[in-house]
């Protein structure tokens, strides 16, 4: 009996030290890169070139000037303000097609709702590709390429990387469902009282709803953040660029060699304000994931 | 039950949705089947050169970038979705039966999930560099010579290799973070009388775990593989516009990076329409696949 305690527990321990050893070596392989990023972007151009490299820096041999350099070869921070405006242009936008489209989905009866909610959502399995080829003509027609790329105006830029992301089915269904979740009685009082259905989704509605506008409004913005296909397509000055397209661009138009410790620099600029606004605001941003099925 | 309302009104709400949905949804997606039909389509205007029928689906499949493209593509989606999707499993029922740290690691493992693709795939590209990079280092530490993954005249299988690690590490974060969620919901009941039973842990695992995730399996493993048909960003992460080696342009080239390619050149909006009509089907029939193999396997 002694025995089978003893060889009992000692199997339990060795359970739990092999989970926690299998789990660190998966939790070394996903933050291996982003080790590998801060620590190339603090190496100095000599320390770069060091075979094998440097795994390590000393303090005494941490240099910022990698980041002072990229932000000379590419406007990034000129990229950083478009990307916000764009980011607010197109949340805003979304933001109100979604609510008001969401309240008549979950509140109003009308003829043809369910058919309607069932073509909105079939096109959630459509890749986007479909799309942006009659999208890029749109645009273009719409004069917001310019007469030709480099007489684009900054305000046809920002219509043209904002107009075709203001509404998305996935936020009208999830927002759908939280109002859903609103009890018709209040609904109903409301109606009792005479209050306009404006005023309703207004005062009641949106303010009930709000933890699930936030989170859309992060994963929003979070996406302009990371939009790189379309602001390619059809942007072509670099000062107009956001983010994401202007590091890439900026570093593949290097004649010769890649700058690598300049190039993980900006990538940690780009990398950094996401981390951080993960860290923060973890709980809203799960909230929206779990439910969703599309990545970013 | 709520009362009657004017239909007007509801259209109205639904109006800013509906109009910017028609514009930039459900036209491009009717228009994109007739474009496909036709020759030379330029696509600042779209003119042509008249009705082409099929030609431009025959012409797509008889190209051989656009037949490596599907190679790629495939071996991409083939080995990254059932990779990830079983490490993500054991990672998740590993972190759901820890008890200290669990925090540590589950904010460890998300962290992939709001990485930039493109950032992120350069520092990929700088681990698998031939000379200074980290994962070269690491083989010479057990007497591996340094092997050229990327660089000029890297073998397909090499460049190939690296895109598959970089993609299997950015799907796991999502793919945990649901099974986590799914996870949490399982009654502790199934597990208790399990261990009445004394049931080893491998067989809690297949008989209980799995069983009750596997509406949760099934509806990651579709979405993946949408996802995973569509890659092109990170192709472009690792290897640049190129989406190859040096002097080997287009040799990592994914579907979808084909349809960007032509939508650039004059007079091919056609067949770029054509190959994103193509990708579409695909999906289209692997979706409906794996949905009726759900229906027999999935328990509900």
């Amino acid at each position: 009996m002694d025995n089978e305690m003893k060889t009992s527990k000692a199997k339990r321990i060795t359970y739990q030290v092999l989970l926690y050893t299998s789990l660190t070596i998966f939790a070394i392989f996903i933050v291996i890169p982003f080790y590998w990023m801060i620590l190339t972007a603090l190496k100095s151009d000599i320390d770069l070139v060091v075979a094998p490299p440097i795994l390590f820096l000393k303090p005494g041999d941490i240099v910022f000037q990698n980041f002072v350099d990229a932000f000379a070869r590419a406007p990034f921070g000129r990229n950083m303000i478009n990307t916000v405006l764009v980011a607010f242009i197109s949340t805003t936008g979304t933001i109100i097609t979604t609510v008001l489209a969401s309240f008549a989905f979950a509140r109003l009866n009308f003829r043809g709702r369910e058919l309607l909610f069932l073509i909105f959502l079939s096109t959630m399995m459509i890749p986007g590709e479909i799309f942006i080829i009659t999208n890029f003509n749109t645009v273009a027609q719409l004069g917001w390429l310019g007469a030709d790329e480099i007489a684009q105006t900054y305000r046809q830029a920002l219509q043209a990387m904002t107009f075709p992301f203001m509404t998305s089915v996935f936020y009208i269904f999830f927002l759908r469902q939280t109002f859903k979740g609103i009890p018709d009685e209040l609904y109903l009082a409301a109606k009792v009282d005479g209050t306009s259905d404006f005023k309703y989704l207004w005062k009641i509605m949106i303010p009930i709803a709000k933890p699930t506008i936030i989170t859309i409004t992060i994963l929003n913005a979070m996406g302009s953040w990371n939009a790189y296909i379309w602001p390619n397509l059809v942007i072509e000055k670099s000062e107009f660029r956001l983010v994401t397209d202007g590091l890439r661009n900026a570093y593949t138009e290097l004649a010769g060699g890649t700058i690598y410790n300049e190039q993980m620099a900006a990538a940690l600029i780009i990398t950094l304000p996401l981390l951080i606004v993960f860290l923060l605001l973890k709980s809203h941003i799960m909230r929206g994931v779990s439910r969703s099925g599309i990545k970013g | 039950m709520l009362e009657k309302q004017s239909n007007f009104k509801a259209w109205l709400y639904l109006a800013p949705a509906l109009i910017l949905l028609t514009i930039f949804t459900f036209y491009p997606l009717i228009n994109a089947f007739i474009i496909a039909m036709f020759k030379n389509v330029r696509i600042e205007d779209f003119t042509h050169d008249g009705f082409y029928g099929f030609g431009n689906f025959t012409d797509v499949l008889a190209n051989g970038n656009f037949r490596q493209a599907l190679i790629n593509t495939s071996v991409i989606t083939f080995i990254s979705v059932p990779v990830s999707v079983i490490l993500a499993l054991l990672i998740s029922v590993g972190l759901k039966s820890i008890k200290k740290l669990q925090g540590v690691y589950q904010t460890v493992f998300f962290l992939p999930y709001v990485t930039n693709a493109i950032a992120i795939g350069m520092a990929f590209a700088f681990i698998f560099n031939k000379e200074y990079g980290l994962l070269n280092t690491m083989l010479g530490w057990i007497g591996i010579t340094p092997v050229n993954w990327l660089a000029a005249g890297a073998t397909w299988w090499r460049g190939m290799t690296a895109l598959l690690i970089f993609t299997i590490w950015g799907g796991l974060a999502f793919k945990i973070l649901v099974f986590l969620s799914g996870l949490q919901s399982i009654d502790k009941q199934y597990y208790d009388a399990a261990r009445i039973d004394s049931a080893s842990k491998k067989r809690i695992f297949t008989r209980i775990t799995v069983p009750l995730l596997s509406p949760m399996i099934a509806y990651i493993t579709i979405t993946s593989f949408i996802g995973a048909f569509k890659v092109y960003t990170t192709v472009v992460g690792m290897f640049g516009p190129s989406m190859g080696t040096a002097g080997n342009p287009r040799q990592f080239i994914t579907v979808v990076g084909m349809v960007y390619s032509y939508i650039d050149q004059i007079g091919r909006a056609g067949t770029a329409a054509a190959m994103a009509v193509i990708l579409f089907v695909i999906i289209l029939l692997f979706t409906f696949v794996q949905m009726q193999v759900s229906k027999r396997r999935v328990h509900f």
